[in-house]
């Protein structure tokens, strides 16, 4: 059953960490900034990367199969598309 | 439940007696998929006829103009609770709650499910939440009368029990997403030796398609009905226009749910029906790969046409036409499962048993409501329709001529397998032949009662509709009749019947494999499956 | 039939798996309707987020984050069969759930306070895109705060199962799973932190 693991260190787990606590203060940072429109861009591009990390490293899908990373990316391929169909209504109304 | 289990010749390991211990909680505190798959059976069917019996009622006020039987408001919450309990508590539960883990795990090679406990778990909550939503019905202000879409903003609004409904509708929608979670992950772990995707029968096809649906749509369902209740008991107003809510978002979040619910009925259902067809052709299914394929393609289609609901809601125009092209690309794939299973009939050796009429009758009938269904679709045309009785004889057909039906060939099909008794064939088909009648007259009236303009969710109508409902009226009697039959017929012959033994039907899923009725483990040893679903060779009947 | 059912480690993975994706489903709802209604009412969403505390939201923030990173670093220690450490990196993760739910009490009751909640006379009498800010506020963080409740239980449980000796290096499919989950709510408010309080 060990075949399955692949034990991160606490190393790169603390590197991970304070990767996301910067990005966590570039977001703060530049939404503090006048970038109108591109700020809302930028804390949502900010946030996927560290939505990234968290999931490649502290939820190991770095280190799973190719199914659970195709499931994942249907999973919110459907989420994606549930907004984005709903906006054909509200874009045009 | 308990009082058949001597009756049953059996062997020692058979699931009917295995546990050494008797009577209730031998069957509720179960983790056996096929005991389980009983109890949800037995709880769907309940709610089924305690359905049939509102629809009888509601028809029954519809024979005459004006008030017949009861007022309008008694109306609204009939065809409210007919509503709910037909969808939430029979129709989509039924067939994987039922037929779903009675069998998938067996036609997969498996011991079974992945996870038995919380597949008794789920089982749980869907008893759970159907206890809330029948208690709904007596308490607070009475049973709600909002039309099972709770639609606001009248569900927000109205002085009926809506919160508590709506509240076990969330606790029955959890039960369904722990389905999901374990087919899905049963399909994908624990297939025998040699089951390849290839191999899989499309009734566990169909059930892989529907669990995604499951997974990935209900969600959606819950937390409409949590806002419904912020709604109700904390004025949130996201859907209140004065306070800058949009009723009409109410409308997407809920059928971005309840349009693909729609598939987590009929896809099952088509699974049940391919399954039976080559078996009573006894020939290989034409097109095995197709009918596959059209299961996950009808999945995910599905999943982006909710909008064809709201063509009269003001929404925008673009949107309109977005929704009524993507909904007939959806006709393709069904189209392709009907052009499949008329193809296996052809110049096949065809026995016309009850589950092969049924199943027959599926094709027939959910053709009929596919095809209704693409004059709702074209926005043109969905405009005149919207809210008519087309639009209820056009859901029926497809809901009841379609799932019911599969599910009535499922149980004339699988259930001697679990009782290791038969029923009689004759009744079978006189009730069969009632019902399909019936059914016509019930429902294709009421395409025409559309048709000619009459409002859905009315309890009174104009004077000139009063033939045609009286026809409608007489065909609910005509079906509830043969529905009697089939279920005397069918109950009395797996309790008191001729022995039904061995692989009578002559199927070449795996599930006619094994000894009758299946024992705890399924298996004896271990399968290692060499052939595909529908290879007939060597089996004989 | 190779593998008994309970001792499928990737089987229970992949289930827990399927389960988050319902999970992101379910707050995919609410962002779907944040997303419509911001598109509406830009201007009144910038307000509502300037009247969020956003140090404490960046507070919150790392919190999580911290917690995550405890979640994730017990998983390593209990595949290390260092249990003690495990349990103690547990701990630390329910701490940071504490007081992750102690300022979002704070930051509630000092809204509350100022009379902002769901139907409040003060939000019916002000502008429409700010009661509807403020309700898709108090929903979605009510509905996470529901989860990190949750959270910490589950692995609280799964603590006391360490200790207990049932979740070891060699069967630690539980842990990981509950960290799963934990790092789900993370990864939730990942998305709800720069929506809510940082939109001005």
């Amino acid at each position: 059953m060990n075949e399955h693991h692949h034990i991160i260190s606490y190393k790169k787990l603390t590197a991970i960490w304070l990767a996301l606590l910067a990005l966590t203060a570039l977001t703060v940072a530049i939404t503090r900034v006048e970038l109108g429109g591109y700020k809302v861009l930028g804390a949502l591009v900010i946030a996927c990367a560290k939505a990234g990390l968290v999931i490649a490293v502290f939820m190991h899908m770095k280190y799973e199969g190719r199914l659970l990373r195709w499931l994942l990316f249907l999973a919110l391929l459907t989420l994606a598309i549930f907004i984005g169909l709903t906006f054909f209504d509200v874009l045009y109304r | 439940m308990d009082s058949n289990v001597q009756k049953v010749t059996a062997q020692p390991s058979c699931f009917w007696n295995d546990t050494g211990k008797s009577g209730l909680t031998s069957w509720i505190f179960s983790t056996d998929h096929k005991r389980i798959g009983l109890l949800y059976f037995y709880a769907t069917f309940g709610f089924f006829l305690t359905g049939v019996l509102l629809g009888l009622l509601l028809r029954v006020e519809l024979m005459a103009p004006g008030r017949t039987i009861v007022g309008p408001q008694t109306y609204n919450a009939l065809f409210t609770v007919h509503g709910v309990v037909m969808i939430f508590l029979f129709i989509i539960p039924g067939i994987p709650g039922a037929f779903g883990n009675m069998v998938m795990p067996i036609q997969v090679g498996a011991r079974d499910v992945s996870f038995p406990r919380l597949n008794l778990l789920s089982w749980w909550l869907y008893i759970t939440g159907a206890i809330i939503i029948l208690t709904s019905l007596f308490s607070g202000g009475g049973a709600p009368d909002t039309g099972w879409t709770f639609y606001v903003p009248f569900s927000s609004r109205t002085g009926t029990n809506v919160s508590l409904a709506v509240f076990g509708v969330f606790i029955v929608g959890f039960s369904s997403i722990l389905t999901g979670v374990n087919f899905v992950t049963t399909i994908h772990r624990l297939r025998a030796e040699g089951m390849t995707w290839g191999r899989l029968p499309l009734f566990t096809w169909s059930l892989y398609a529907t669990a995604w649906v499951q997974i990935l749509a209900t969600p959606i369902l819950a937390i409409t009905l949590v806002l419904i209740m912020t709604e109700r008991l904390l004025g949130a107003g996201l859907f209140d226009p004065a306070r800058g809510g949009d009723p009409i978002m109410y409308q997407h979040l809920f059928w971005i749910y309840s349009h693909p619910a729609v598939y987590i009925m009929i896809l099952p259902a088509m699974g049940i029906v391919s399954d039976i067809i080559p078996v009573f052709s006894r020939k290989p299914i034409f097109g095995y790969k197709m009918i596959a394929f059209s299961s996950i393609a009808i999945a995910a289609a599905g999943s982006l046409v909710w909008g064809h609901h709201m063509f009269t809601s003001g929404m925008s125009d673009t949107a309109v036409m977005v929704f009524s092209f993507l909904t007939f690309v959806v006709a393709i794939p069904s189209a392709i499962k009907v052009f499949n299973w008329v193809s296996t009939l052809y110049r096949g050796s065809i026995s016309l048993e009850a589950p092969m009429l049924f199943a027959l009758s599926f094709i027939l009938l959910f053709s009929i409501g596919g095809l209704s269904g693409l004059i709702l679709g074209s926005a043109a045309t969905d405009v005149h329709v919207h809210d008519t009785h087309f639009v209820v004889g056009h859901f029926h057909y497809v809901m009841f001529g379609g799932t019911g039906f599969a599910i009535f060939a499922a149980m004339h099909y699988w259930l001697p397998k679990f009782y290791g008794r038969r029923y009689a064939e004759k009744p079978a088909v006189v009730a069969w032949a009632l019902m399909f009648t019936g059914f016509n007259v019930l429902y294709f009236t009421m395409q025409v009662l559309g048709m000619k303009g009459m409002p859905r969710r009315y309890y009174d109508y104009l004077p000139e509709f009063a033939t045609l409902n009286l026809v409608a009226t007489v065909g609910s009697w005509i079906l509830a009749a043969g529905l009697v039959i089939m279920l005397v017929n069918l109950f009395r012959g797996l309790w008191w019947g001729a022995p039904f033994e061995g692989n009578p039907w002559g199927g070449a899923t795996l599930e006619w494999s094994i000894p009758t009725p299946p024992p705890t483990e399924n298996f004896v040893e271990e399968p290692t499956v060499t052939h595909g679903p529908y290879d007939f060779t060597g089996i004989g009947r | 039939m190779t593998t008994h059912p309970h001792k499928d480690y990737a089987g229970a993975k992949l289930g827990m798996w399927l389960f988050l994706f319902t999970e992101l489903l379910l707050f995919g709802g609410m962002f779907l309707l944040y997303s419509v209604y911001f598109k509406r009412y830009p201007q009144e969403f910038a307000a509502g987020g300037r009247q969020l505390d956003w140090i404490m939201g960046t507070v919150n923030t790392v919190i999580l984050l911290t917690s995550s990173l405890c979640a994730a670093m017990a998983v390593t220690a209990v595949q290390r069969d260092e249990l003690r450490r495990a349990v103690a990196l547990i701990g630390g993760t329910i701490l940071c759930a504490a007081g992750f739910m102690v300022i979002k009490y704070v930051e509630w009751s000092a809204k509350i306070g100022h009379g902002i909640y769901p139907g409040s006379e003060h939000l019916k009498s002000g502008p429409p895109g700010e009661s509807v800010f403020f309700s898709l506020y108090f929903i979605t963080t009510g509905i996470h705060g529901l989860h990190v409740l949750i959270g910490g239980a589950l692995l609280a449980w799964i603590a006391l199962k360490i200790k207990g000796g049932e979740v070891n290096a060699g069967n630690d499919i539980l842990l990981e799973n509950g960290a799963l989950y934990w790092h789900l709510v993370d990864l939730i408010w990942i998305f709800i932190f720069p929506l809510y309080y940082l939109i001005l």
